[in-house]
């Protein structure tokens, strides 16, 4: 079996670093080396997005990723939203909404919201409907995620108490 | 004060409060089965059969044992008591058990063998890879009609008939034969599996006094007795805390890993985790009962029903598990919400060498819908009527019958809810596209809340006020991700006085909070509802002289607990709960109670299949616009509205969410989701070929919650968790036939079906 190596990460802005197997999922190691267990695993194929990270900004499937792959990078989890036991806006707006029932997905669906609005402007329930559709939701039936990434939008735009 | 009060104003219940549970989870903060760890733990894998039915020659665990790292693997030699023997009908039917371990006989794909400790997951399924297991084919049966024939391999000893219900009224045979009407269809249903986000899990130790402590992710925690059982300990000595489920729709209310993790705990005296992957679930969770379903209606040239034969054949796999008790919930319900004086239902579980299938949201009383709706409509066109129009002719009404000789136990808003939900639905759907179709359907469901009574079921609850006003609740309810805590915690907060925010509940755990009988049948809010409720209400009555007291209030002075504390209606006189708390402590006046919710019990017959079967029923109708593609085949929803009424909404944002939920998944068993099994192989264990809708597959859910006839839960609510799945495939195959004069009877309606349907149509000349 090969050996342990040291992998350096950014974590939720702070500087991380495990020693990890190179045939380690990033999903693994962020559970279980670096304690990241908001980082869910639903199936190990990339295809419900549970593990869902942001990745220099970007989301990814952290199960379809070696560790290696992140080394070096940025990476976000649902714990590295909001600030100082303030709620991100978005994650207020799932609460306010409704939008996590069971809770496993909500890691997951927040990053992948979160990156899709950074970039939208002022997008149709349809277009937030797209965005999110690579993360499944088994409780809900989506409608009330949509309504808090509609509601955060409108509120950001809005100029509401969730701006900025 | 007026004495008729037809509707209370409540402080806490009837608004959607969000609970500490909800903030943890979009914090990404709450603690799930696989959160947690132990210095020393191990990593515990299942050994699954590779084949659906075969004898076991050997098992071959030498070279697995040489792996470095392992620490034990164990096969049914290693089983103390190797039987999982729970009583599953509650009628003395249960001859079938299922071992912990296959010994020598393996009867599904995916039984679990052997299991292995080891020091990480990756050693274990190296490991569980390298146990070498000698299988000698034997023949198997692998659709239930087969199975039934005389000459069928038996999948047990007995035959393959696990349980048949009967239920009859009146002469079903006599009065078809002079119907003037009669509609007959065969409908059939799919494997399907739960598809929660969380896989199964948990993890055990030994705790001190020797205590045996598995947390899981379970929807039972009393399932601490059947492990006890199994591996030989007093069950004083065995602990099961319930970790809050990344969803469970049933798939956790058998046991899961508990016996496995128990076993590898006691052999290597160290901690073990086990978490299922998603294939494994895929593979061997047990699934939704595929039915066949045989309908015969006959009715009035007016459209008024007289009589049903209904012929139901459930897939019960290879184990009984709850099969007993869905083809019953099936049996009770298979005439749907209507008046029917001549009733023939016979409801069979069949075994064969399938993955075996289980309790799952809807629980046989959602797959008999697309029976019952689909021959309303058929009979709608065969007497001229509106498919409106005939429902409302033959709905239950108040004080009805039901089949089994019972009074329908409340009143049954069947108009009401029908009414609201093709009211909102507005003008129908209309397309300029000359391959598209467009079409509207609707359907109507009663689905049970509550255990069947003969079960004797009971529910208790701790309530207590803290020396600071502030109040703990203790019940053994699970939580499934559908408010069950937080509505207790409203219902404590509404009774007592504390604001909903100093109310915790403590949940899921044998050796501290009372039990409550597990999260299933849509029971917790009418039972721990009503058990919290109850035990509440006993401990304001208890402390309500000493605030009296302190108040120095007469005796009829009417006292207001509310907002943090005790108030003389009416007047500025107010004494907080701590003061109140503290009050009690001085006076001898216990602050706390405990006690039990005992609904009233009833007898069933299974010989005469008369007797009392279900405390109550919530209705509710879901109406559909869909666009059928010509040319792929591709059925999409375009509009959707669900209706329920359920008595009290305690979080109406939460019943929302459970119709939404519970439409979605109907909406993925209507249209794309199926467990393909060949000869007993499973096709769909990666989760890449088993389609659960996804948020693009689905427009926005309406839902119209109404609150109309008092149910039998707390403030009269009715349990709204099974409910919202049942009517959905019915309706959608109600509006496929509407859009493009196709009747679907064979579930799920994917592309190649509705071409097919199409296909055969057009060369009818239809």
């Amino acid at each position: 079996m090969t050996e342990k190596q040291r992998m350096a990460f950014e974590l939720n802005g702070t500087p991380a670093e495990v020693w990890a197997f190179p045939f380690q999922t990033l999903l693994d190691v962020l559970r279980v080396e670096a304690g990241a267990t908001e980082v869910k695993y639903g199936c190990g194929e990339g295809v419900c997005g549970t593990c869902t990270v942001l990745l220099d900004g970007e989301s990814v499937n952290a199960c379809l990723l070696l560790a290696p792959q992140a080394a070096g990078r940025r990476i976000t989890t649902v714990r590295g939203l909001g600030t100082e036991g303030e709620l991100h806006p978005l994650q207020a707006a799932f609460l306010e909404h409704g939008g996590s029932q069971c809770g496993f997905c909500t890691p997951g669906m927040l990053l992948a919201a979160v990156e899709f609005v950074a970039s939208a402007d002022a997008p149709g329930r349809d277009e937030i409907r797209d965005a999110i559709s690579g993360n499944l939701c088994r409780c809900t039936g989506y409608t009330k995620i949509i309504d808090a990434i509609e509601g955060y939008i409108a509120s950001r735009t809005g100029g509401g108490p969730h701006s900025g | 004060m007026d004495s008729v009060q037809t509707r209370p104003a409540f402080r806490v219940v009837g608004r959607s409060i969000p609970h500490r549970d909800f903030e943890e989870k979009v914090r990404g903060e709450m603690a799930y089965a696989d959160d947690a760890r132990m210095p020393g733990m191990l990593h515990g894998k299942i050994v699954r059969s590779a084949v659906p039915c075969a004898t076991i020659l050997s098992i071959d665990t030498i070279e697995a044992h040489a792996l470095p790292g392992v620490r034990a693997i164990l096969t049914a030699d290693d089983v103390p008591y190797n039987t999982i023997s729970e009583a599953v009908t509650g009628l003395g039917m249960d001859q079938i058990t299922m071992p912990v371990l296959a010994g020598s006989r393996v009867r599904y794909q995916g039984e679990p063998v052997a299991i292995v400790a080891a020091d990480t997951p990756q050693i274990a399924a190296r490991a569980a890879e390298l146990v070498l297991v000698d299988y000698d084919d034997v023949p198997g049966v692998f659709d239930p009609s087969e199975a039934l024939d005389p000459g069928a391999p038996a999948v047990h000893p007995d035959g393959n008939v696990l349980v048949a219900w009967s239920i009859r009224e009146g002469d079903a045979a006599a009065a078809l034969a002079a119907a003037p009407v009669v509609v007959e269809g065969t409908y059939r249903s799919q494997h399907v599996d739960h598809a929660y986000l969380e896989p199964e899990g948990g993890m055990a130790w030994i705790d001190g006094d020797g205590v045996l402590t598995l947390r899981v992710s379970t929807q039972v925690i009393e399932h601490a007795r059947e492990v006890a059982r199994i591996v030989g300990l007093p069950q004083s000595k065995v602990r099961v805390i319930g970790s809050y489920m990344g969803g469970g729709f049933g798939g956790k209310e058998d046991m899961t890993l508990e016996p496995y993790l128990a076993l590898l705990v006691l052999h290597t005296r160290r901690p073990v985790k086990m978490i299922w992957s998603r294939q494994e679930s895929l593979l061997a969770r047990p699934k939704r009962h595929p039915f066949t379903m045989t309908y015969r209606t006959g009715a009035t040239l007016e459209g008024q029903i007289v009589a049903q034969h209904i012929q139901i054949v459930g897939d019960a796999g290879a184990y009984p598990l709850l099969s007993p008790r869905v083809l019953f919930a099936a049996a009770v319900t298979a005439v749907g919400p209507y008046r029917v004086p001549n009733v023939d239902v016979s409801s069979r579980a069949v075994l064969t060498n399938n993955v075996p299938t289980s309790a799952f949201r809807g629980f046989g009383a959602m797959q008999v819908t697309l029976g019952y709706e689909s021959q309303m409509d058929r009979l709608a066109e065969a007497v001229g009527l509106s498919p409106q129009e005939v429902r409302r002719l033959n709905h239950l009404r108040e004080g009805d019958l039901l089949p089994t000789g019972e009074t329908l136990p409340t009143y049954p808003a069947l108009d009401e809810v029908t009414r609201a939900a093709l009211e909102a639905m507005g003008p129908g759907p209309e397309t300029d596209d000359p391959r598209h179709r467009v079409g509207r359907g609707f359907a109507t469901n009663m689905q049970p809340y509550g255990r069947t009574v003969f079960f004797a079921d009971h529910a208790s609850a701790w309530v207590g006020y803290e020396p600071d006003g502030s109040v703990t609740v203790r019940a053994g309810v699970t939580d499934l991700g559908g408010g069950q805590t937080a509505s207790l915690a409203q219902i404590a907060a509404e009774v007592l006085g504390a604001e909903p925010d100093r109310v915790s509940v403590h949940i899921a755990d044998t050796a501290l909070t009372p039990l409550a009988g597990g999260t299933f049948a849509t029971r917790q809010l009418y039972m721990s509802g009503n058990a919290v409720l109850q035990t509440a209400t006993e401990l304001r009555d208890a402390v309500t002289p000493v605030a009296a007291e302190l108040l120095g209030a007469a005796s009829d002075d009417p006292l207001v607990f509310a907002d943090g504390a005790v108030v003389v209606e009416g007047t500025d006189r107010r004494v907080t709960l701590a003061e109140l708390a503290h009050a009690c402590e001085d006076a001898g006046v216990d602050p706390a109670r405990l006690s039990t919710f005992r609904p009233p019990r009833g007898e069933f017959d299974p010989r005469t299949g008369r007797g009392k079967t279900f405390p109550d029923y919530t209705y509710g109708t879901h109406a559909v616009d869909v666009d059928v593609d010509l040319d792929t085949g591709r059925v999409r929803i375009l509009r959707y509205v669900a209706c329920h009424d359920v008595g009290r909404a305690i979080s109406p944002q939460r019943v929302e969410g459970q119709i939404q939920g519970g439409v979605v998944q109907g909406i993925g068993y209507a249209l794309s989701e199926e467990i393909v099994i060949e000869e007993g192989n499973n096709q769909s264990s990666l989760f890449a070929d088993y389609l659960i809708p996804t948020s693009a597959d689905v427009p926005d859910i309406e839902t119209i919650v109404l609150e109309i006839a008092e149910g039998k839960g707390p403030f009269g609510a009715r349990g709204i968790g099974e409910a919202p799945v049942g009517p959905t495939a019915a309706a959608v195959a109600n509006a496929i036939a509407a859009a493009a004069g196709i009747r679907l009877t064979q579930l799920p309606f994917t592309p190649e079906r509705v071409l097919e349907a199409l296909r055969s149509a057009g060369e009818r000349g239809e």
